[in-house]
């Protein structure tokens, strides 16, 4: 056994604890253990790294090893204590243009320190390596920082529409492939510096040209290129554990896409290619009839007397930090016996699985928390629906009306539901653009205003419609 | 924008004539839902006599008592006999069985008059239509029902026993076809304790059948796969099979219970006499397609009838009518529902749409224009086919079992990547193949792995991918420190970069890990 051989042994054990890692964070029962074999593998990997590259490394190198690593692991125990649970689009998205850029920065290393014994094509395979590598970490990076931004509404979520963006996007590979070609032939560094620089610009324009409601599809996209990335810095590095551990995030990330394609009834190439915001889904029919306003008391009336009770969230929950008194007033009646559960659309909110994190956040049971195939069916024998925040994902259009935009999107039914309650700011067209017919059915009632703010109210009153009936319970459904 | 109120229209709901029938078209339950639709109910005194509803909780519902034909919209449970029809006023709407494929001469009649009918038996099969589905909702108490008449004349137990005196054997049941009334045939005689086997040319709904208990026999034949929820016509080498399969049966089970039904046509022969004569003295066979001609040999619609060999062969054709009042509850509902969609203002005013397919396919007649049958509805509880072969799938609706297509189209795009795959590795210098394979092999386990990812965990594992993609780290301790200055500064910042996310990624899933937490 050597140093090399010890080192490739335990690379083969850490990737063997990913693949652990991520089958048990595919169930609730088996997460916990997930995280730990994660913690493991990496642990074994570096220690393994640290070994092999001891043999020369000076001093200096060892110092600037632990230095960076204590500053980066402080910065991100930091952020990963303090990070509010809306926030996590934003975080994940920040997570990824860091391995983005230190995948790139990587590439950079690989041109700057060639191995001296590489010669002839195997020479022109570690220079192609190098732009890949350096491409799809820089693509990745300033694609997650712009959908970084977005998500934080630190500059405008609505796609940018350039003229001729696909135009400049198949320009960008084009050029890509051109200069890999030139760079293999004679390798300098005019040409890398093109190359990044072609590669951030083009991460930026991809994401800044997708709009909001979309970014579920953009994180998880971003977190396949991150996967990609790694494997490609280990092809450059000729390291079959950084290829295992980009192969399978990357494969993760993009069946994680896939499925939230799936859920807006999208192909990833339109999603890629642009948003809804675009201005053939401006055949706007204006307000379609007349909607009705209810009060937070009547609403508090109208769920003490239901027997059972759904609510779908939305973004919307999530911008007005809502989960809290959402999850209280799903408790209180659950208390009263009404039969309680929250219906989650895959694509609800900005990140795949986000209202499930924010309810778990706010201690409401993951077992009463269902996704959409399982909540379907059970509208109608549903008495109140309560959504909040959410619009596209409840629009009856979907389903009825063919010349719709989302036209075929798999929707939540709660227009089925004895009675809805929409809770929603204003009138306001939702991220699609398209009007919600749902708002004007016999059956739904509008309740404007914010959306914590509301619920708040609803609490209130449902405690003040218990006080002159004191230890009633039971007598009255 | 509301134009002036004209008069709601008026609903007549007559008793039914049909000798036997026990159902009514609507319930008081139901008839509520319709006054608060707007329309009027008008009931015949004594409609719901022998579903136990009094006229008085009728009344108690908001309707009136009257003349049921005079009502612009008639309600009945089967079609109308010729004296009831000649009843309709002119431009009425009658909402009934017709079973028009069946009753042409019916259709003719009914075309004569200047009227509109809707076939209740005649609702396309998608899933907005699942809640007007009389058939289903029939079905299913015929079901049930079946099992209840088979345990009446088979006079043993269903289920097993171990008693002081001795060991009871289970009963064997055998439900041909698991459509609803099948699944309903199965899930009650499987909870009276029997055996129960079933067998249906739909391999797709064998899973229907193991989730209530049952065990399918599969039939191995190429079958069409249906695309509009229906059973289709069996192909001859699927019948040849089929027919040997039920020839063991028979000796071997109990109970057959037979539910297959092609709508339009005569039911399938499925059991011959020669199987009857093979079942053991004391069987019993429920046919339920009785009133369709039968799927046993020897069936007498209507009636019970006793083998030479003591087989009990029960051809009742009102099974649902046996249980009244929830039939005509489900019958009610349905109606309900229907007159939802007829009534988009909730006004009392029926409105017909021709563009809607539900409406379009239930109407039989309209406005003394025979509308029957409508243009087809392609709707799919399985995935659909390549759509090129609707088209020509048309005409003939016996054709053999035809390949499948999509099949072929798969094999074609694998073969291509395959190729493609094959190409890439094989120029690449052979330093590069090691990689590449793991690489390969690596993505194939990655969608495997995350493939039955739960929905809610969609963020954690996101931030765990975040916190291993981090490996990249590895990379950066690698070329550390190998006194190249600028080599150093940028490992050094990608160490950097990739600790944050090793360190946050594992602590922030392990922070909203620990808030998922069970009821």
């Amino acid at each position: 056994m050597s140093t090399v051989t010890a080192s490739e042994a335990a690379y083969v054990v850490a990737a063997l604890l990913f693949i652990l890692s991520l089958a048990g964070l595919s169930q609730h029962r088996t997460s916990r253990s997930g995280v730990v074999w994660g913690i493991a593998g990496m642990v074994i990997a570096l220690a393994a790294t640290v070994g092999l590259a001891s043999r020369s490394l000076t001093a200096t190198g060892l110092v600037l090893i632990v230095l960076a690593t204590a500053v980066g692991g402080g910065v991100g125990l930091w952020r990963a204590r303090v990070v509010e649970m809306t926030g996590m689009p934003e975080l994940i998205a920040i997570m990824h243009s860091l391995v983005g850029l230190a995948a790139a920065l990587v590439g950079w290393n690989g041109y700057l320190d060639v191995d001296a014994e590489l010669s002839g094509s195997l020479l022109g395979i570690h220079h192609a390596e190098v732009f890949i590598g350096v491409f799809i970490g820089a693509v990745t990076f300033t694609g997650s920082v712009v959908a970084y931004l977005k998500l934080s509404a630190r500059i405008n979520s609505r796609p940018l529409t350039l003229p001729g963006k696909h135009v400049l996007n198949v320009g960008a590979l084009v050029a890509f492939v051109a200069l890999t070609v030139a760079f293999v032939a004679s390798p300098n560094m005019g040409l890398l510096i093109a190359v990044t620089v072609v590669a951030l610009a083009l991460g930026a324009h991809l994401v800044a040209s997708i709009g909001g409601g979309d970014m579920p599809v953009v994180v998880s996209m971003l977190n396949s290129y991150s996967g990609w990335a790694a494997a490609a810095s280990g092809f450059l590095l000729a390291n079959n554990l950084l290829i295992v551990t980009g192969a399978l995030v990357g494969s993760s990330g993009a069946y994680l896409s896939y499925i939230m394609c799936k859920a807006m009834n999208r192909s990833f190439i339109s999603v890629i290619a642009g948003g809804f915001g675009t201005p053939a889904a401006a055949a706007e029919e204006g307000e379609q009839g007349e909607h009705r306003e209810i009060s937070a008391e009547d609403t508090a009336e109208l769920l003490r007397d239901a027997s059972s009770v759904i609510i779908t969230p939305g973004y919307g929950m999530a911008v007005a930090q809502a989960q809290y008194p959402v999850a209280e007033l799903a408790r209180k009646l659950r208390e009263r016996g009404v039969e309680v559960r929250f219906g989650i659309h895959p694509v609800a909110g900005r990140l795949p699985g986000h209202m499930n994190v924010l309810l778990a956040e706010a201690n409401v049971p993951y077992d009463i928390v269902l996704e959409m195939d399982e909540i379907n069916d059970d509208f109608a024998a549903t008495s109140v629906v309560l959504v909040i925040g959410a619009n596209d994902t409840v629009n009856p259009a979907a389903t009825d009306n063919p010349s719709s935009p989302i036209a075929g999107m798999p929707v939540l039914h709660v227009w089925e539901a004895a009675n809805v309650v929409v809770f929603k700011r204003s009138m306001a067209a939702g991220y699609a653009g398209v009007q919600n017919p749902l708002f004007f059915r016999d059956n739904s009632q509008m309740l404007f205003g914010d959306a914590k703010q509301r619920v708040e109210d609803i609490l209130r009153a449902l405690d003040s419609l218990d006080a002159p009936v004191p230890a009633m319970a039971g007598t009255s459904r | 924008m509301v134009p002036a109120e004209p008069e709601p229209q008026r609903i007549g709901v007559p008793a039914e004539s049909t000798a036997g029938e026990t159902r009514v078209a609507a319930t008081p339950a139901t008839v509520g839902r319709l006054v608060a639709l707007g329309y009027d109910v008008v009931v015949e005194p004594g409609a719901g006599a022998s579903s136990r509803f009094s006229d008085a909780a009728y009344e108690e519902a908001g309707a009136r008592l009257g003349d049921p034909w005079a009502a612009e919209i008639v309600l009945k449970v089967n079609g109308p006999s010729g004296e009831e029809i000649a009843r309709l006023r002119d431009g009425a709407t009658l909402i009934a069985l017709i079973s028009p494929a069946l009753n042409p001469e019916l259709v003719e009649d009914l075309a004569r008059r200047p009227i509109t009918v809707l076939a209740m038996d005649a609702v396309p099969r998608i899933s907005r239509a699942q809640s007007l589905d009389v058939l289903s909702s029939m079905a299913n108490i015929a079901g049930y029902r079946a099992v209840v008449e088979a345990a009446h004349a088979f006079g043993r137990f269903f289920t097993g026993q171990v008693t002081a005196a001795g060991k009871v054997p289970p009963a064997k049941v055998l439900v041909a076809g698991a459509g609803v009334a099948g699944l309903a045939a199965i899930g009650a005689a499987r909870s009276l304790g029997a055996v129960v086997r079933a067998t249906d040319p739909r391999p797709e709904v064998a899973e229907q059948v193991r989730s209530l208990g049952g065990e399918f026999l599969t039939v191995t034949a190429e079958q069409e796969v249906s695309t509009d929820g229906y059973a289709k016509a069996t192909s001859d080498d699927y019948n040849r099979l089929a027919a040997q399969l039920y020839a063991e049966q028979a000796a071997d089970v109990d109970i057959i219970v037979t539910t297959a039904l092609i709508p339009g046509r005569p039911a399938p022969r499925l059991i011959t006499a020669e199987d009857v004569a093979r079942m053991k003295p004391g069987s019993v066979i429920v046919d339920m397609a009785a009133a369709q001609g039968g799927n046993v040999e020897g069936t007498v619609a209507g009636k019970a009838v006793v083998t030479d060999n003591d087989v009990t062969i029960i051809g009742y054709t009102d099974l649902p009518g046996r249980l009244p009042a929830q039939a005509s509850q489900l019958y009610g509902t349905n109606i309900v529902n229907l007159m939802k969609l007829l009534t988009p203002g909730k006004d009392g005013r029926l409105v017909l749409d021709f563009d809607d397919v539900v409406q379009r396919s239930m109407t039989v007649v309209r406005d003394g224009e025979k509308t029957w049958p409508p243009p087809p509805v392609q709707v799919s509880a399985a995935p659909a086919p390549a759509p090129a072969a609707a088209p020509e799938a048309a005409p003939a609706a016996d054709t053999p079992a035809k390949p499948a297509r999509p099949a072929w189209s798969s094999y074609a795009l694998v073969g291509a990547g395959a190729l493609a795959l094959f190409l890439v590795t094989a120029f690449s210098p052979s330093e590069l193949i090691g990689h590449f394979t793991v690489f390969v092999l690596a993505i194939v386990i990655g969608f495997y792995v995350i493939g039955n990812v739960h929905h809610a965990l969609h963020t954690p594992l996101m931030s765990v991918t975040n916190a291993i993609s981090g490996i990249v780290v590895v990379g950066a301790l690698l070329q550390i420190g190998h006194g190249n200055t600028a080599v150093t500064v940028l490992s050094f910042a990608a160490i950097l970069l990739a600790s944050i996310n090793i360190f946050g990624g594992f602590a922030v899933t392990r922070r909203m890990l620990g808030m998922f937490s069970k009821g």
